[in-house]
């Protein structure tokens, strides 16, 4: 059974990423089509978190698609708001020793200058944002911008609202390129689409998609376990972490790293996450991983230590040596364009980057300077391993 | 604590195990979430209500008391009330987490070198028109409120659903005096003909309890479905009506049973969560296995209807099996088959019949078409069937993993273990087995806790002749049992 197609843009990947893609693009008058060898969010959209950060991000570009993402999230909340479950309900960083708060107050003071809400909250005020805070906390910042989606039901939602020819059970095997070198669709397994334009949103993946268009991109997976808690009534009010998440993201380490970061969700349950390690697809229960999770979350609350866990669950983010997604065209296959590796925050940035994509296929001036997250940023790889 | 064998689940699978491994002198630890052994089959009323003997077949009584007394005479060591959460790899052997009794509070460790799994089944019942309603009750939960408590959960009971369990529910709730309406069975009995030969061992239990239904009147309506159950509070009566070959409602065959329980079970499925956890292979919803019983994990062994559903006969031949051959493996040699010969033999025997009796009880062809859109599915969640449907046709789900992340069902407490089966016929695919790295809900203060004392081996506790076997090492490190790893970044 096969079946030829054309459309103006084939987007490969229906995760959040994918599906921001599609939705920009489709309202910027563009035919798509968007093909998953999975269903909907199947992929680390449906095995992650759903928080939408601005308070995590140093200045950079990052932060810049970063406050772009929170106000495009802001008008798709307008329309679709109950919907995903998209919920403004802040950020609050705490600091448990005098030393992180000054580190912390330091940094909010940079995001400050770069467009970031970001106030000051001492310790004897952590308890009207945060009433079951522990005692003792040097002090914190609250970040009013950050907000929260259910990720599978936003990039369900995003597809839909898009009105995208949506495949999905279909993989694609390789991208079609013509004589001249340029992109002419991508043959999957059940048949050729026809587009001028490919959009690489194929999550940690990408790597691999890359390849199939005989290109390299160097992501690579980053594995990270969630603890999920029984149904709670409202107890936490934002998402609240510790000040050395920040290190943590930024850092170069492959060792295990946890930061308590805690938050509750409309359905009631609290999240607990998110770990991360790099030890290839690998989906097997890290019991040192999800420990230190309880550990680290019953240093903020120690309501939660009677609390009960129901599961836990790993996902892959998708990352590049530098931390930073590649989002743009590609030079070496013309047609081609990336929208990966945003590691974790691909949720957050989802907007963001599906509006970059879609002024770069109109023939649009971008909203940000796309240079740092060029494609082909990266020395040519000598076919390395991606476990 | 430390053993050589940890089982877990003291049913027919897991005492015989122990028994076997014990009498081999292998130190075993024979764990199970219940206060007393027996499992489902065996299951007896709490020593504190003064019960007569139940009543049960002839041939069950015996076998449970030679289990029971070989129990006592052994050196097993019975951990009562500890309810497996988790069964953790390590570099030196296996680590049961558990936690103990009724509020599942405190933690108790068990370190081993091998790890038996015999955790049984649990039932599936599929959803329709008021099955939330108080007064309807799962056919093993009536079961076990006979066996335990001896109390009954209803006067005038129907039982419905299908297979083979129905026929021991209706006949035991008969016997403790309920008046049972009618035994509503989806399926066709009279299809078992076709299979009689693989049924032979099977049949004189079953006539014994179709004997009992007809001593008590029990009406059997074959290839009949309860359409909906009726009542504002509490259940007052059902629909019942027949099926065509299809499975599609035949028209005008509605009547109406008047009755305060209904007992409903659609089958069984095994028990995978803590295999799952430690990585052990499945084969279509059961932990697979080899002759010998063993996972693809070294170190773990799984028996009974973990490894499919086929009756405690069949649980009781392959816990013999697994136990002798746990027990060779732990001490460094190879185990004989030709000394379990007859108990392959009834393993081989009571496998074909139970693929017989599955051929012929399945749910009807055409059962999701009667469940409305305002029927609950996942009852922890409470979302209905519309909902389910809704993420299917306009959403893109299309397994069942993707309904739940679109609809919540089976994020609750019972983690999809109930309305897993419901929600993949909804979507229209075959279940898939959904991964619960915790077979328990475990506080976030336990799972906190420092773990330090598990890590070097304590060489004095070894007893002699049972030194670390080389041929089949338990729990050898692979990558997932590594903290970290260094990418190549
Ligand atoms: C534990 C954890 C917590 C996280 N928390 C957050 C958070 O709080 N906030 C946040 O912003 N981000 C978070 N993230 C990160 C976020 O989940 C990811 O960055 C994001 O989901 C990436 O989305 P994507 O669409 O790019 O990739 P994916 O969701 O992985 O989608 C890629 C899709 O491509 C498909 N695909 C791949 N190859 C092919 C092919 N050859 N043919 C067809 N289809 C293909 C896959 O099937 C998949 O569906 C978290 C991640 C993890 C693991
Ligand atoms: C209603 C009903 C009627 C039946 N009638 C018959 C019949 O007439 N004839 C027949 O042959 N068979 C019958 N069976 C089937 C029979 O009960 C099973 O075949 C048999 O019990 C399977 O034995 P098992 O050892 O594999 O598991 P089980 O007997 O189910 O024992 C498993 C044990 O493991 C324990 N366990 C599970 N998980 C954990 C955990 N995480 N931590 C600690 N402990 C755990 C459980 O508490 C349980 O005691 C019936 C079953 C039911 C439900």
């Amino acid at each position: 059974m096969s079946e030829s197609l054309t459309c103006d843009v084939v987007v490969v990947g229906a995760g959040m990423t994918g599906a921001a893609c599609a939705l920009y693009a489709a309202r910027a008058g563009l035919g798509v089509t968007v093909v998953d060898r999975g269903p909907v969010a199947g992929g680390t959209t449906g095995a992650g978190e759903g928080n939408l950060l601005v308070s995590d991000k140093a200045p950079g570009p990052e932060l810049d698609l970063a406050l772009l993402s929170h106000r495009l999230w802001a008008e798709v909340a307008q329309e679709l708001g109950g919907a995903v479950e998209y919920e403004p309900k802040g950020g609050l960083v705490v600091a448990e020793t005098p030393g992180a708060l000054d580190a912390l107050r330091r940094f909010a003071a940079g995001q400050r200058a770069n467009g970031v809400t970001a106030a000051p909250v001492p310790a004897d005020r952590l308890r009207d944002l945060e009433p079951r805070l522990r005692d003792g906390l040097a002090g914190g910042v609250h970040y009013p911008q950050d907000a929260q989606v259910m990720p599978a039901l936003a990039a369900a939602h995003l597809l839909r609202a898009s009105g995208a020819r949506l495949l999905t059970g279909r993989e694609v095997t390789g991208v079609l390129r013509g004589t001249d070198g340029a992109v002419r669709g991508v043959r999957t397994d059940r048949g050729d689409l026809h587009a001028p334009a490919v959009v690489n949103a194929a999550g940690p993946w990408g790597g691999e998609l890359a390849a199939r268009a005989g290109v390299s991109l160097p992501v690579l997976p980053r594995r990270g376990f969630v603890l999920v808690t029984e149904p709670l009534p409202p107890r936490i009010r934002h998402k609240v972490y510790a000040a050395d998440y920040v290190t943590d993201v930024a850092s170069d380490s492959a060792a295990l790293r946890t930061s308590p970061v805690v938050e509750g969700t409309a359905a009631g349950p609290v999240l607990i996450g998110a770990s991360r390690e790099r030890v290839g697809f690998d989906r097997s229960v890290s019991l040192p991983a999800v420990r230190a999770l309880a550990a680290g979350a019953i240093r903020m609350f120690p309501f939660l230590s009677g609390v009960r866990a129901v599961r836990t669950y790993a996902g892959f983010r998708p990352y590049l040596p530098d931390h930073l997604p590649a989002i743009g065209p590609d030079p070496r296959a013309p047609g081609l364009l990336h929208a990966c590796g945003h590691e974790g925050a691909g949720i957050g940035l989802a907007t963001g980057t599906g509006r970059l994509i879609a002024r770069v296929l109109t023939g649009q001036a971008p909203e940000l300077d796309l240079t740092p997250f060029r494609p082909d940023r990266f020395p040519p790889t000598s076919g390395e391993a991606e476990r | 604590m430390r053993t050589d064998l940890a089982v877990i689940g003291a049913g027919p699978a897991g005492l015989a195990a122990s028994l076997a491994a014990s009498a081999r002198g292998v130190r075993v630890a024979l764990l199970d979430a219940e206060p007393e052994p027996g499992g489902q089959y065996y299951r007896r009323p709490a020593a504190g209500l003064r019960a007569r003997r139940p009543r049960a077949p002839h041939g069950r009584w015996r076998t449970w008391t030679r289990l029971r007394d070989g129990l006592a005479a052994s050196s097993v060591r019975r951990l009562a009330d500890h309810h497996v959460w988790c069964v953790e790899r390590r570099p030196d052997g296996l680590t049961v987490h558990a936690l103990l009794g009724p509020e599942q509070e405190q933690p108790a460790e068990v370190h081993a070198r091998a790890v038996l799994l015999a955790t049984g089944g649990h039932e599936v019942v599929l959803p329709f028109p008021g099955w939330t309603l108080p007064g309807v009750v799962t056919a093993g939960g009536a079961q076990a409120m006979l066996k335990g408590g001896l109390v009954v959960p209803g006067r005038t009971a129907v039982v419905a659903g299908t297979g083979p369990l129905l026929l021991p529910v209706a006949a035991g709730l008969a016997a403790a005096g309920v008046s049972v309406a009618a035994l509503v069975e989806s399926a066709d009995p009279r299809r078992l003909v076709r299979y009689a030969g693989p049924l032979v061992g099977k049949l004189p239990e079953g006539a014994g309890y179709a004997a009992g239904l007809l001593r008590h009147r029990v009406p059997f309506l074959a290839r009949h479905t309860v359409v909906r159950a009726h009542g504002d509070e509490r259940l007052t009566g059902v629909t019942v009506a027949a099926l065509d070959a299809h499975g599609r409602l035949r028209p005008g065959t509605e009547r109406h049973l008047p009755c305060d329980a209904l007992a409903v079970g659609h089958g069984m499925l095994p028990h995978t969560d803590l295999a799952e956890g430690l990585g052990c292979r499945l084969d279509g919803p059961a932990v697979a296995v080899d002759g010998e019983q063993r996972t693809d994990v070294p170190g773990v062994w799984a028996a009974g209807e973990a490894t499919g559903i086929g009756g405690a006969a069949l649980a009781l031949a392959e816990g013999h099996i697994a136990g002798r051959s746990a027990a060779a493996r732990l001490r460094g040699t190879a185990p004989d088959p030709g000394a379990w010969a007859p108990a392959a033999r009834a393993r081989a025997r009571l496998r074909a019949s139970a693929s017989a009796l599955d051929a012929v009880y399945a749910p009807p062809g055409r059962w999701t078409d009667r469940v409305t859109d305002d029927t609950v599915v996942c009852r922890c969640e409470e979302v209905d069937a519309g909902a389910v449907r809704a993420a299917v046709a306009g959403l893109g789900a299309g397994d069942p993993r993707t309904v739940k992340l679109l609809t919540r069902a089976g994020m609750g407490w019972c983690q999809g273990r109930m309305c897993g089966p419901a929600v993949a016929a909804l979507a229209g695919c075959a279940p898939t087995p959904s991964r619960r790295p915790f077979a328990r809900p475990v506080p976030l203060g336990v799972l906190a806790r420092p773990h330090a004392d598990t890590a070097g081996p304590h060489p004095t506790d070894h007893p002699a002749g049972t030194g670390p076997s080389t041929d089949h090492p338990a729990g050898t490190g692979r990558p997932a049992d590594r903290p970290t790893e260094r990418g190549p970044s």
